[in-house]
């Protein structure tokens, strides 16, 4: 198969986008358009990046109206058979509201808004979006947001614990769960989930901000990566 | 019809809007406030409708089932 083509989704106030379209398209080597959130059809893409930033200015709650956006509908169209979807902080919250990935993401226990460089431990490497991690690797992103603590109903938590759909955990840098760790008060200290089918990966660390080694970590380069791998072997020539 | 819509963060629901308040509250001198729960109040005008279409509006935008309780009034109109 040729080069794998990444959607990189636009909604007005997304700012993320060009870090996105830079890393796949510049880093990793693959193709990468922008798609305005009016698009109805991505049938055109392996993998849809749904990016960071204040998609309508965050109103009402994030991710709210955005979710309501046409091209949410085929961005669901596009999951359902099978394709790669992956939310990043904002990405995330339009995710969880748009009902492809279960939970919201409530305001930061502290209420400010937190940029920063933290620590995460990855528990999940048996996805599309992390097998070129080892299990229990530490790795360090940055994180920026105001609305990033993970919540969950109690029987919802349990079956993302029991089905190893969380993949990313806040941690130190030994990735030890311990308290000072959790920056925003995110229940089982949760950075990153996967649905259950495995192809639709939401979560609040930007992997974009850390893919070259001049950033200080690329430790996010092999999310992209995994995810142009998976679907050279997994996914039909377009 | 003139219609009100309460969001609530539901119980069990961390609010830490309100825990800042209560906090700011008490140092202000007011012990006696034991709870703070903050939410949003939308005010909507409509041409026509009934209860039953609010509660959409309610399911399907205005709040998020996940983590809010909504309560919807309607002053005037049909209900």
């Amino acid at each position: 198969m040729g080069k794998i083509k990444f959607a990189v989704v636009v909604f007005p106030g997304t700012n993320c986008d060009m870090d996105c379209h830079y890393v796949v398209k510049e880093v990793l080597g693959e193709d990468a358009d922008y798609v305005w959130h009016t698009q109805e059809d991505l049938s055109p893409y392996h993998c849809i990046i749904l990016p960071g930033g204040f998609s309508y200015g965050d109103y009402l709650r994030t991710g709210a109206i955005a979710k309501l956006s046409p091209v949410m509908e085929s961005v669901r169209k596009e999951a359902e058979k099978g394709k790669l979807v992956i939310g990043i902080c904002n990405g995330f919250q339009i995710l969880v509201e748009a009902g492809l990935l279960p939970g919201a993401l409530l305001k930061n226990t502290k209420l400010r808004f937190l940029c920063k460089f933290v620590y995460l431990r990855l528990d999940n490497n048996d996805t599309p979006f992390t097998h070129l991690y080892k299990k229990g690797e530490v790795l360090r992103m940055p994180i920026a947001h105001f609305e990033g603590r993970y919540f969950a109903p109690p029987e919802v938590l349990d079956t993302l614990e029991r089905n190893g759909q969380v993949v990313l955990r806040y941690s130190s840098s030994e990735g030890e769960l311990v308290e000072g760790v959790n920056p925003n008060g995110s229940l089982n200290f949760i950075a990153g989930i996967v649905n259950e089918k495995r192809n639709v990966f939401g979560l609040m660390p930007h992997p974009e901000r850390c893919s070259e080694k001049i950033l200080s970590s690329d430790d996010g380069y092999r999310i992209f990566k995994s995810m142009a791998e998976w679907a050279r072997t997994h996914l039909k020539e377009l | 019809m003139k219609v009100k819509v309460y969001i609530r963060l539901k119980e069990g629901v961390l609010d830490v809007q309100g825990q800042v308040v209560l906090r700011a509250l008490r140092n202000l001198g007011f012990e006696e406030v034991e709870e703070v729960r903050i939410g949003k109040l939308i005010e909507m005008e409509l041409s026509d409708g009934d209860r039953e279409r609010v509660k959409e509006m309610c399911e399907r935008m205005l709040a998020n089932p996940v983590v809010e309780d909504y309560e919807i009034v309607i002053e005037d109109g049909k209900d």
